[in-house]
């Protein structure tokens, strides 16, 4: 991976080793909640509820939670995928443009923008077309933009397609002559196509089978490496993602509860819903024995969160001001945000 | 063929079913073996494709049409009321899939539980409602008795507020509390085998302890056996004794969990079990199991996993069927490399 170790920093004081790629600040996303005859709204779903954090040139962001926990549609807002209700979200696009806000971004430049980053979906069977043939789906994005056309472009298509993986002979085949495994790669072959720095990978093995997870997490590593991508990796799988993050971030009902590089987090976490997660994961032993942290209630109702800190009622260490004061995400220890009222006074437990 | 010992619940024997389609035949299930006790819980493990949901499915006689059972036998040891105890042998795979013996058999004795909360319940009637059909097509009670059961029956499954959760419907409850509904109907008769097919896949993984946890305090309290479908290596060793790997309609092993985790020896079992991320072990690679899943029109001849194999031995692997090795009483392979 390539970094250059200056340590510029970002204007909220916080520590910052290498150059940052993408800001987030004060993030939302409110469904509004409609209802009867004349569709008022009778309030909001909030799925992403004042987010704030940066990705490093280079890196891969792990984003974690449950489902629900708005961690997708955190990763939607930074493509304008789905348009945020608030909040910032710059990029440092190259040192000639300095920081650019793509929510201050309409037409041509928006357009140009959406070459610098892309996705990757979860379902790789819902999301290609399947009347469209891999040439027209690898290539779409390069007709659209102009880039390539005729010969030009199956030779660039062909490039892709084997850097993924697929021979290039199946140009001309549907999306239903191939495997899951297969579908995924066509997937990323697409999302390269426009040569971006920055991908979300939206939940990318989860629906693949477990001798496929293996081979595409691998496939991302590589890609990573050839083309110096930073990638923000959403994904439910803590195996998974402990393996492929740098760096992690936890959400709960719309709010990042936990930040910190990826061992660090994994050995010590400090927020307990965290430590939740953690002893849940089952462990592929039957000599390891866990025991999973036992936790009261649903999740939260994101339409109509508790007081306080929106873990609260389901968390063993709870006390009074849990229920009153919301906790900020706050930097205990370098590096590693937490925002948990107790989280000097409790040790909780880590990976076994 | 008498039982052995009276434990012997079910004996699945060379199991082959296949779908006639216009593109060729597929061999869904070929050669299937596996015997499962009274009280025990195993685990069929295997990527999508493998043959493991139409095993199962087999076993209802609910294979979805084009598919058949061409070939073996699904022995159960029924038990016989007011006969002292004794078992009744019967061969699921001989009875007609619509006749009376099986449906007295099917969601009543042998139940399962499926991976979709949300598709496998009827959205339009009330989770009790669903329950009390299952109730008053296998036992004969009155409505109020059914209904004073589903309570019960919800009681047990840790359903929140069971009086008000039972006119319930199903978009009114989260996916943990669809998934106690589906064991709750599963339960409501008296059942000997529970099959849960991916029964967490697709919950999240703090509700998938507390289903995992529910379920074996119910084989405690019911005393069923479980027969558990699952490609999550890690609900395997929590769960499950013993271990059945399959690849391609064909058991590739069988062991106990702990030689199948500890001592594997069949190469597939071997990668999977090496190609899996796990937390806290740093990698900068994994080791993944090279190539796809082959399209199941065209299985490659012999050894099913030859062109993904690490030990691949040309001329025996790609020509010859491998044989079903007992390395050591109670655990089997289908690999040369044994013999």
């Amino acid at each position: 991976m390539s970094s250059t170790n200056s340590p510029a920093d970002v204007d909220s004081g916080r520590s910052v080793r290498e150059t940052p790629l993408l800001e987030v600040k004060g993030l939302r996303k409110y469904y509004p909640i409609r209802r009867g005859f004349l569709s008022r709204t009778r309030g909001y779903v909030k799925a992403v509820d004042g987010v704030d954090f940066t990705i490093q040139r280079g890196e891969t962001l792990g984003l974690v939670g449950e489902s629900g926990c708005g961690k997708s549609t955190t990763g939607r807002c930074l493509l304008r995928a789905v348009d945020a209700t608030e909040g910032q979200v710059r990029y440092w696009i190259s040192d000639e443009t300095g920081w650019t806000d793509i929510y201050q971004l309409a037409g041509e430049d928006l357009r140009r923008f959406r070459q610098f980053a892309q996705m990757i979906f979860q379902d790789p069977f819902s999301s290609l077309n399947p009347r469209m043939t891999l040439l027209q789906i690898v290539g779409e994005p390069l007709t659209v933009n102009r880039l390539a056309s005729g010969e030009e472009l199956e030779h660039r298509v062909a490039d892709l397609l084997r850097r993924v993986g697929l021979r290039p002979e199946y140009m001309k085949r549907y999306p239903h002559a191939f495997s899951g495994g297969q579908r995924q790669r066509i997937g990323i072959a697409r999302s390269l196509a426009l040569e971006p720095n920055f991908i979300v990978c939206d939940e990318p093995v989860s629906a693949l089978d477990v001798s496929i997870q293996a081979q595409t997490l691998n496939l991302l590593q590589d890609l990573q490496e050839e083309f110096h991508l930073t990638y923000l990796f959403v994904a439910h799988d803590l195996n998974v993602v402990a393996h492929i993050a740098d760096r992690v971030a936890v959400m709960y009902v719309g709010k990042m509860v936990e930040l910190a590089e990826s061992d660090d987090l994994f050995d010590n976490p400090l927020h307990p819903y965290t430590e939740v997660l953690m002893s849940s994961v089952l462990p592929p032993d039957p000599r390891i024995k866990t025991s999973q942290i036992e936790m009261t209630g649903e999740v939260a109702d994101p339409a109509n969160p508790p007081s306080g800190c929106y873990f609260h009622p389901r968390c063993q260490y709870a006390e009074d001001r849990c229920r009153h004061e919301t906790p900020e995400l706050r930097e205990v220890r370098p590096s590693h945000f937490v925002s948990c009222h107790r989280a000097e006074e409790i040790t909780l437990q880590g990976v076994i | 063929m008498t039982p052995q010992d009276d434990q012997r619940l079910l004996e699945i024997r060379n199991l082959k079913v296949q779908f006639a389609l216009e593109e060729g035949t597929v061999r869904a299930v070929d050669g299937m073996n596996l015997a499962i006790d009274r009280g025990q819980t195993v685990g069929v493990v295997g990527e999508s494709g493998c043959g493991k949901s139409v095993t199962a499915q087999a076993l209802l006689r609910i294979v979805p049409k084009p598919g058949e059972i061409v070939e073996g036998e699904l022995l159960y040891y029924r038990p016989t009321d007011g006969d002292g105890g004794n078992l009744h042998v019967t061969d699921l795979a001989g009875l007609p899939a619509n006749g009376d013996e099986m449906r007295d058999i099917r969601g009543n004795e042998i139940v399962m539980v499926f991976q979709e909360p949300m598709s496998s319940l009827a959205p339009v009637y009330t989770i009790g409602h669903q329950i009390m059909e299952a109730i008053g097509l296998h036992q004969h009670v009155g409505k109020q008795e059914a209904r004073e059961r589903t309570l019960e029956i919800l009681q047990r499954v840790g359903m929140p507020q069971p009086s008000q959760t039972i006119d319930s419907y199903p978009h009114q409850m989260s996916g943990g509390m669809r998934q106690r509904g589906m064991i709750a109907i599963a339960l409501s008769c008296n059942p000997t085998l529970l099959i849960a097919d991916e029964p967490t896949t697709a919950l999240d993984v703090t509700t998938q302890g507390q289903i995992l946890e529910l379920m074996q305090k119910l084989q405690n309290d019911f005393g069923m056996a479980i027969m558990f479908i699952t490609h999550d290596l890690g609900v395997v060793a929590k769960m499950t004794e013993y271990v059945t790997v399959m690849y391609l309609g064909k058991v590739v092993e069988s062991a106990d969990v702990d030689t199948i985790f500890h001592d594997p020896k069949h190469p597939y079992t071997k990668a999977l079990l090496r190609s899996m991320p796990r937390m806290g072990v740093k990698s900068r690679r994994l080791e993944a199991v090279t190539g796809m899943v082959p399209d199941p029109f065209h299985v490659p001849p012999g050894c099913p996993f030859h062109p993904r194999c690490e030990d691949f031995i040309a001329g025996r692997c790609d020509a010859e069927e491998p044989p079903w090795i007992e390395t050591e009483p109670g655990h089997g392979v289908r690999c040369v490399l044994y013999e």
